[in-house]
């Protein structure tokens, strides 16, 4: 059980390239499909909980599957199989560019690589803030949660402006909106 | 390399490495560029450990290696400030919140993914994670068009369009960048040895 875990995991792990979206049907062709470990209601189930609480889709879903097929060894062992192959290759990336980061080929590489990370970081930023604002990422005048933008604005401001804590501006933002919503809307 | 910890000791940057990691990681939620985002905050910005320029191409590189990126660019920061050691220390750190969570929920998660206070402040959270990231990607992208170079910033609009309107996959996106640096590069050095 323990080594089937283990490389099922392993396997999610090695392929899941380019983020989380990636290792949700990954998890679900393992784990549902080929195993039978979870049911697909527990599966949808799983989806929700690693969207509300933090951390890497793949370790929600390795300690969620591993705890309930063998108890607390198997969440170690899953989570550690899909950790161990990101860790060798990414070991061995890292280890080719300390060591030729400095050649002219290899500069002008890393030149090009930049302004395309900043342009992923603001397509994630532009789909988090559709997404809080809206619910979705079709924004309506319909579906605007008014609460949650000024929210987000005033917190952009206080991060940019006045070099507010980012995490405590966040945990800020989650008990002003809970505060506000219980206090006009109580029910 | 870094001589501004040459005083500090080996545990310290150890545990600094842990505890930032388990920190992060624990308050993160949306995804591998938010804690990223925290990331950059953390060890450019507030720790002063890592160069700018060298977090985005560790976020490359992390982006480009199979797996979670959050935990990838961990072992790539944590590789870097202290060796085998501090990789695991990152590491352990970015990946022991998730587990705890998910250990402590797989007992009662139905009564926590119906719970309306925990619904609303998830919510919240929500806006607050979208400004941390929109306050990175403003400083972050001021400095490209800072540069003023013609190249850098068509990049990053293009790569933006192509990433978020025509869903274009990231590796394809990494790689493309890749060939452009590779073949301006080439173009510098043929200009330079006809200029000799």
């Amino acid at each position: 059980m323990l080594t089937d875990l283990f490389f099922s995991f392993l396997q999610i792990g090695l392929f899941s390239i380019g983020g989380g979206y990636v290792a949700i049907p990954l998890i679900q062709q393992q784990v549902v499909d080929r195993h039978g470990w979870l049911s697909m209601a527990v599966f949808n189930d799983l989806v929700t909980i690693a969207e509300m609480t933090p951390g890497p889709i793949g370790i929600n879903a390795a300690t969620f599957v591993g705890v309930r097929t063998a108890g607390v060894p198997g969440a170690v062992i899953a989570s550690l199989g899909f950790v161990l192959p990101s860790m060798v290759i990414v070991t061995l990336l890292g280890w080719l560019y300390y060591r030729y980061r400095k050649a002219q080929l290899m500069q002008s590489i890393l030149g090009g690589l930049r302004p395309v990370v900043v342009a992923l970081i603001a397509s994630a930023a532009l789909g988090i803030a559709l997404q809080a604002v809206f619910g979705s990422l079709r924004p309506t005048l319909a579906s605007a949660d008014w609460l949650a933008l000024v929210l987000m604005i005033g917190a952009f401001l206080a991060l940019r402006l006045l070099k507010w804590h980012p995490i405590l501006t966040m945990l800020l933002c989650g008990v002003v909106y809970t505060a506000v919503s219980l206090l006009f809307f109580p029910g | 390399m870094q001589t501004k910890n040459a005083g500090v000791s080996r545990g310290k940057t150890l545990w600094t490495l842990f505890s930032s990691m388990l920190y992060i990681s624990t308050f993160t939620f949306g995804g591998g560029l938010v804690i990223v985002s925290l990331m950059k905050k953390k060890f450019v910005n507030e720790l002063g450990w890592i160069p700018e320029n060298e977090m985005l191409d560790l976020t490359a590189i992390a982006q480009t290696a199979p797996g979670p990126i959050a935990v990838n660019a961990a072992v790539l920061v944590g590789w870097r400030m202290g060796g085998f050691l501090g990789m695991l220390a990152a590491a352990l750190g970015t990946v022991l919140p998730p587990m705890l969570v998910l250990l402590g929920l797989s007992a009662c998660y139905e009564l926590f993914s119906k719970n309306r206070y925990v619904a609303l402040m998830l919510k919240g959270m929500q806006a607050g994670v979208a400004a941390v990231i929109l306050d990175v990607v403003w400083g972050l992208s001021e400095k490209v068009i800072g540069s003023r170079s013609p190249l850098r910033i068509g990049l990053m609009i293009a790569a933006f369009i192509a990433a978020y309107f025509l869903k274009v996959n990231v590796i394809w996106l990494l790689l493309a960048a890749v060939a452009v640096g590779a073949v301006s590069a080439l173009i510098t050095q043929r200009r330079n040895t006809h200029a000799d």
